[in-house]
């Protein structure tokens, strides 16, 4: 029994399995969300609000669960965000509406704002699955490429207003990084799929899967067979931890195995190491090594180069990890893949420390932290090519990614761009934001 | 350690809190209960002729209020629904076993004079403390003739009040309605009658609730609704006023007013003492969490007393009759004014849009780099206090009572009034 090369699939029994990867934090009670509702003081100029992406009216969807006016409350969710489902799982309310919550000055609770959109849309995706009523149809075509969340907030609103939208997917399943790239228990019972349902019943909107930017058809022919395009296409890039031993084996992406998880018919079947390190501070890295915990690791360590609150994961999300068992070390930069017979046996890392303007810079101090697997989680990056035509980028770029001005025009007439792919932090909700707003314009587009 | 002890009209208990005549002293294995937990006395619920009442199943209504269970409690129930014998002998050997208790009995009875001759004696033989004469329940008893039938005449009052003391020895209560337009008629025809107290308020006649599935009012009885009797801590303040109208009544003056409606803690019982009650009456809230609230009720009150320097209830009884007056009587040159811990402030808005949608446009609201910010506007506040109450933060907005340059002036004298009486001349 080697000491090392420990990867190995079925670490816990299938019952175990099941219940690691169930919804981590279940619903509120009826009762529950009641009296959580009356919590809420129903602010005027309310800074939850503001403090929203997609600027949902927060107290009063609020106030209508207080009243039992469930539809009510869910309609004026999905009034602003389509994805009111998912962003109720997955956003990190600790540090947008919750954290503008006045009772966070009052008590430092604030009202479980997330938990209350949650208790509004699933009563709403169970009672009424088909709730939306288009307006009568314009006869004007728009694609849309990627059926992620800035893609098919897109479509919906586009849908709404009388369009008929094609949705172009690189993917075999719509829902983008709802589908792929968020942990499983935060978007359990097949959530993500559950939701694009929801979202396609408003209807004129139809998905070809398998349809890649760049290889299947490309920007120009958008443009000549539709009156109006949209580019949610993400990043489709992974950043590269550019060391020695990179090509080892045990040495994965973090964005593959969280897929591969998601994907996964049977938790039983997906090898794990015994001894994971993650290197990264955001969100995926925390996904990644809770889930390792969770299939089975034994030992998980994040480690990151910089400090607590330079992590673009917020410090829920740290705890989060860090109470499923992950360690997370700071101020320490990856250095060298060890390995033997080809496979990863640790990581030799360099100490760090801040540099005058807080960033950090190598000591020169290392150490080794032993592993069976490494998952990289240091970024995702903007992939161009596939906006290449003749050897020559088709529209402008800004700091890496799609330019875009305030009504998410592209440099091109007539498309539009939103989500990962533009500048903007990369969240869900900002996503969502983008496709709608996206929305509007090329609906204002259409009606000159 | 304040002395919480009372004479109430000659029945004495070690505290002034009571259980009110209701379902929870219907019998003595409830009396028992309430007596280990520390309850000063009973009102037993209401007795009658036999045979015996006959109560509905499915008989209480309630109003939730944002989550919050039972801030109002109705009932359908009658008076009791067992043999007058087995009350009378359960009776008489609690106050036989708790001999330092104050042990009530509530009667209700046909108002013809043998029906109370009859009973009286009775009643008087279990060696109880006084009767309470249910002239209150505003349901099913009241169509008999009887509760709140009697109540709300006069006349009706001070006949059977006259029956009960000439056919007993016993301390009378008589427990007023609240469904009348004036209280005082009927506690000045008790007293005329020779009750040697009041208790006030019996429920209020209410529909909690209309079932918005079965179109009927709540409690729902096969499908049908009846109104019932209001109680709980949504009724306090109509108690409260009619409490303090009976304190502060001349004719009245000197009447032990036993104090009922909504009351739930020490604090709620210090308020109706302050406003004259020489005992309070409790029902709702221990159906509510049980007997063992009269522990914080009696530790709380006495802690307060302690806090303030009061030793005994009589010293604190009645201390806030004086301060209750006519609106004619308040000064109309009085002024307050509305101010904002900016410290404390959480941002909500909530002062600012109801002045501005409700009243006097009078919080301004503002953003101070960016930050909200919102500031009184003192030349347009009437101090009216809605801010101070909307405002979720204890003492974040406080009422500042602002120097008063002129001297009092009432009604009675303002310019305004047509009716003024005018300045004696010189």
């Amino acid at each position: 029994m080697p000491d090392f090369f420990d990867i190995a699939a079925g670490r816990l029994p299938a019952a175990q399995l099941a219940a690691n990867f169930a919804d981590a934090h279940p619903p509120l009670t009826p009762h529950e969300a009641v009296v959580e509702a009356s919590r809420c003081y129903f602010c005027y100029d309310a800074p939850c609000i503001e403090a929203c992406p997609t600027g949902i009216d927060i107290p009063s969807f609020i106030k209508k669960i207080a009243t039992d006016n469930l539809r009510g409350s869910a309609m004026k969710i999905f009034e602003q965000n389509i994805f009111g489902g998912s962003c109720a799982r997955v956003c990190p309310t600790e540090v947008l509406c919750e954290a503008a919550c006045v009772r966070m000055a009052e008590e430092e609770r604030p009202v479980s704002i997330g938990a209350l959109q949650r208790r509004a849309t699933d009563w709403l995706m169970q009672h009424d699955p088909a709730p939306f009523t288009r307006a009568p149809a314009t006869g004007k075509r728009v694609a849309v490429v990627g059926a992620g969340p800035a893609g098919l907030a897109c479509a919906h609103r586009l849908a709404l207003h009388g369009h008929e939208v094609t949705v172009l997917e690189a993917r075999p399943k719509s829902g983008g990084l709802n589908e792929y790239g968020i942990a499983a228990y935060k978007l359990a019972d097949d959530f993500a799929q559950r939701e694009v349902d929801f979202i396609l019943s408003v209807g004129g909107i139809t998905i070809e899967h398998g349809k890649r930017l760049g290889r299947d058809f490309d920007v120009s022919a958008l443009r000549r067979d539709y009156d109006a395009v949209f580019l949610g296409i993400g990043q489709e890039g992974v950043r590269a931890l550019a060391i020695e031993g990179e090509t080892l084996d045990g040495v994965r992406n973090a964005v593959d195995f969280i897929a591969e998880l998601r994907q996964a018919e049977d938790k039983a079947t997906l090898p794990i190491g015994r001894r994971v390190v993650v290197i990264g501070g955001g969100n995926t890295a925390i996904d990644a090594a809770t889930q390792a915990r969770r299939l089975g690791a034994e030992d998980v360590t994040i480690v990151y180069r910089r400090g607590v609150s330079d992590m673009s994961a917020t410090r829920d999300e740290q705890e989060w990890a860090q109470t499923n068992g992950v360690r997370i070390r700071h101020w320490a930069t990856p250095h060298r893949l060890l390995g033997e017979d080809g496979h990863v046996t640790g990581v030799a890392f360099m100490r760090t420390k801040p540099d005058a303007a807080g960033r950090a810079m190598a000591t020169g101090e290392t150490y080794v932290l032993p592993a069976d697997m490494v998952l990289k989680a240091v970024g995702q990056v903007f992939v161009a090519d596939p906006l290449h035509a003749d050897g020559t980028l088709t529209l402008a770029t800004s700091d890496g990614r799609i330019a875009v001005d305030g009504e998410m025009r592209t440099s091109l007439p007539g498309v539009y761009a939103g989500g990962d792919c533009v500048a903007g932090v990369d969240l869900t909700v900002a996503a969502v934001q983008d496709g709608k707003r996206a929305a509007e314009a090329i609906n204002a587009f259409l009606a000159r | 350690m304040a002395d919480l002890s009372i004479n109430f009209a000659g029945i004495r208990s070690p505290n002034p809190f009571w259980l009110a005549s209701a379902p929870p002293t219907d019998k003595a294995y409830n009396v028992v209960r309430a007596f280990e937990a520390g309850w000063g006395g009973v009102v037993w619920k209401t007795l009658g002729d036999d045979p015996p009442v006959v109560n509905v199943s499915s008989r209480y209504g309630a109003v939730s209020y944002n989550g919050t269970r039972i801030a109002g409690f109705n009932n359908i129930e009658l008076i009791t629904d067992r043999p007058l014998q087995v009350n009378l002998d359960e009776i008489r050997q609690v106050k036989r076993d708790w001999p330092d208790r104050a042990v009530v009995v509530s009667l209700m009875v046909p108002c013809v004079e043998s029906a109370w001759k009859n009973i009286l004696p009775q009643v008087e033989d279990t060696g109880c403390d006084g009767i309470e004469l249910n002239f209150g329940c505003p349901h099913g008893m009241s169509e008999r003739n009887m509760g709140a039938a009697v109540g709300q005449v006069p006349e009706y009052v001070q006949m059977v009040t006259e029956w009960c003391k000439l056919h007993s020895r016993m301390p009378v209560i008589v427990k007023l309605t609240p469904n009348i337009t004036n209280i005082l008629a009927p506690a000045r025809a008790a007293k005329a009658g020779g009750a040697d107290a009041v208790s006030l308020i019996n429920t209020i006649m209410s529909i909690t609730a209309v079932d918005l599935d079965k179109m009927a009012p709540e409690p729902v009885v096969d499908g049908l609704g009846t109104h019932g009797g209001y109680c709980g801590p949504a009724v306090r303040p109509i108690a409260l006023r009619m409490v303090g109208d009976i304190a502060r009544d001349e004719e009245l003056a000197g009447l032990p007013i036993s104090g009922i409606g909504g009351i739930s803690t020490w604090r709620d019982a210090a308020e109706f003492i302050a406003l004259g009650a020489g005992s309070v009456q409790v029902c709702t809230a221990a159906m509510h969490r049980g007997f063992r609230i009269v522990e914080d009720m009696i530790d709380g009150l006495s802690n307060w007393m302690d806090s303030k320097g009061y030793r005994t209830i009589e010293d604190v009884r009645g201390r806030a009759v004086k301060n209750y007056v006519h609106w004619g009587d308040l000064n109309l040159n009085f002024k307050t004014i509305a101010e904002i811990d900016q410290d404390l402030c959480i941002k909500c808005g909530l002062c600012h849009i109801a002045c501005e949608d409700t009243s006097h446009q009078s919080i301004a609201k503002l953003r101070v780099d960016g930050a909200r910010r919102y500031e009184v506007i003192e030349e347009e506040c009437v101090g009216c206090n809605l801010c101070a109450h909307v405002c979720p933060v204890d003492g974040c907005i406080t009422m500042v009572p602002q120097p008063n340059t002129k001297p009092k002036l009432v009604w009675a004298n303002h310019p305004n009034n047509p009716m003024r009486v005018p300045e004696a001349a010189e």
